[in-house]
């Protein structure tokens, strides 16, 4: 038996009165790389922003339901959010290095913990560009601006900013769906070569990347969870007629 | 054939209306063009006359303390010494954006981060009238309560170069806000999102991230409103007691380049001395508002990045 890292119970959440997710069940293993596929609108995304609390932002989301992160309840209104959300990191879909150096963009997370110690950073920066198979690209170009890499590189110096935090989580909602096929192998890459040392959950349109990397893959539709499995499992012999339909492409 | 190929090589109807239209806004624009370079010429020409045909040294002019065009000093030499009002127009301009930035950017982020809504309600109409109070009534009420006020805290007349930048500073405080609210603005969400997903406190967010991106605006915003405070006239030449003397501390009467220019260039006749560099200080206003101009075009291509 796995240890579960995360477990989610009867998740609803609601934009105003609109639900939007009728009670989700999962649970993540430790180390391991689940996708979470669906068609737009499935609830997906949503369903991954509950996990690190970004929907606290807006002020019209209510969110019900059971989430213990090894043992603790998020939503519990003690719950220290920054110790949260530096335990449990997220890269978004658009690459978003912040308009600093790429050595700044990866220390932002040290910093804002109150990391003053420079031997520390320039380790954990070097270690967290590694991690993100990035640092050959830029070790010579640490103090230029972040946003003078390429879109892949831009997302993968995104994945070393939010490891640097060595984060038990790592969320990742559609990390390759603005890059093009070349730097989103790359990013996929890297994420390879991540699985073992961290969990990662992984929302994505790309049924072959799912196929591709995860362990585990939910299926999502209408904000209900259709079918949760292995990844093998779902794509080769899927329990439900929905799921089938969806990853042999008939809709979504 | 014939009726085609002619049609075909004369211009069409939309093509003549085409290039009317061309014709009509280009002159519009040559227009504009036409008044600017001869406002420019036309100060520049009386400006350096002063020089020229006054033989007036350039250098006695801007570093000379003693003010007094139609008078002469033991040398024959007219005292035309403009550091006084040269002073107190960049002391009045860099105190006002002093005291204004951190306001500004104050209520900004509470606009922008921490009460978007309450912001959005009161910052339109408040900006709105504040820039359209006419600035006689900003003199006015520095005039009655703030001269008096600094009268009552620092002793002397009150007058003087503080109350010109307590004044300006309330003048150029929405136009810097505005603006520092519109930069904040167009600091795209998912900085905020990013470095609150990476375990950053609001605090943290807005120091570190949003106004770090959002600096060389706020710099714009800061400039754009010491351009604003350095030609301002009225309201300044109202408290700020007109004495062209070297201002030997902030409360004492002083004056600024516009102070002078309005209240010396109905009293002088034109082509003389005494004219003359009146037109000279408007000639290092008019540079000094280019001046400004590039600042702000070289921040604005520094920060787009």
């Amino acid at each position: 038996m796995t240890e579960k890292i995360l477990v989610t119970e009867n998740v609803h959440l609601y934009y105003g009165k609109k639900e939007a997710l009728h009670g989700i069940d999962l649970s993540f293993n430790k180390n391991d790389i689940t996708a979470l596929i669906g068609p737009s609108g499935s609830g997906k995304s949503t369903y991954l922003r509950a996990l690190n609390r970004m929907h606290d932002l807006a002020d019209n989301v209510t969110v019900n339901g059971t989430f213990m992160f090894n043992g603790q309840d998020i939503y519990a209104p003690n719950t220290d959010t920054v110790n949260l959300r530096q335990k449990i990191g997220m890269v978004f879909q658009q690459p978003n290095p912040f308009p600093f150096s790429i050595y700044d963009n990866v220390a932002f997370g040290l910093r804002t913990a109150g990391n003053k110690d420079k031997g520390f950073l320039d380790e954990t920066v070097e270690k967290s560009l590694k991690q993100a198979a990035i640092w050959d690209e830029v070790k010579d170009t640490l103090h230029k601006s972040a946003l003078s890499l390429s879109g892949g590189q831009q997302q993968r110096v995104s994945i070393a900013r939010a490891l640097a935090t060595s984060p038990e989580i790592l969320l990742l909602d559609e990390p390759t769906a603005a890059l093009d096929p070349m730097s989103a192998s790359k990013v996929e890459d890297t994420m390879m070569q991540l699985r073992n040392q961290l969990t990662m959950i992984i929302v994505t349109h790309s049924m072959a990347q799912a196929s591709r990397i995860s362990d585990k893959t939910a299926f999502f539709m209408d904000g209900d969870l259709v079918e949760f499995d292995n990844t093998k499992k779902i794509f080769l012999d899927p329990a439900k007629q929905e799921t089938q339909d969806y990853i042999s492409g008939r809709f979504g | 054939m014939d009726l085609i190929r002619e049609s075909l090589l004369k211009k069409s109807k939309a093509s003549k209306k085409d290039q009317f239209g061309r014709v009509l806004t280009f002159s519009a624009l040559l227009l504009i063009v036409i008044v600017v370079v001869s406002i420019f010429w036309f100060v520049a020409s009386k400006g350096l006359a002063t020089f020229f045909s006054n033989k007036v040294n350039l250098w006695d002019f801007l570093s000379g303390k003693n003010w007094a065009p139609g008078q002469t000093d033991a040398h024959g030499k007219p005292l035309t010494g403009a550091l006084p009002m040269i002073t107190g127009s960049f002391l009045v301009t860099f105190l006002a954006a002093l005291i204004a930035t951190p306001f500004a950017i104050g209520t900004a982020v509470f606009m922008t981060e921490i009460s978007p809504k309450r912001g959005a309600k009161i910052l339109g109409p408040v900006t709105e009238l504040l820039v359209g109070i006419p600035s006689v009534v900003y003199g006015f009420i520095g005039l009655s309560v703030i001269v008096p006020t600094l009268r009552f805290l620092f002793g002397g007349s009150g007058f003087g170069i503080l109350a010109g930048a307590m004044v300006l500073f309330v003048m150029i405080l929405p136009t810097v806000t505005s603006m520092t609210v519109d930069t904040l603005k167009s600091v795209p969400r998912h900085y905020r999102e990013s470095a609150l997903a990476l375990g950053a406190t609001r605090w943290q967010t807005i120091y570190k991230v949003i106004l770090r991106s959002a600096t060389p605006g706020i710099l714009t915003a800061v400039v754009f409103g010491m351009a604003r405070a350095f030609g301002e006239a009225l309201a300044v030449q109202m408290v700020i007691g007109n004495a062209s003397l070297m201002p030997k501390d902030l409360t004492s009467p002083a004056s600024t380049l516009t102070s002078i220019l309005t209240q010396g260039i109905g009293n002088t006749v034109m082509g003389s001395l005494e004219n003359n560099v009146l037109w000279s200080l408007a000639l290092i206003l008019l540079l000094m508002s280019l001046v400004f101009n590039i600042i702000i075009r070289a921040i604005a291509k520094k920060g787009a990045i």
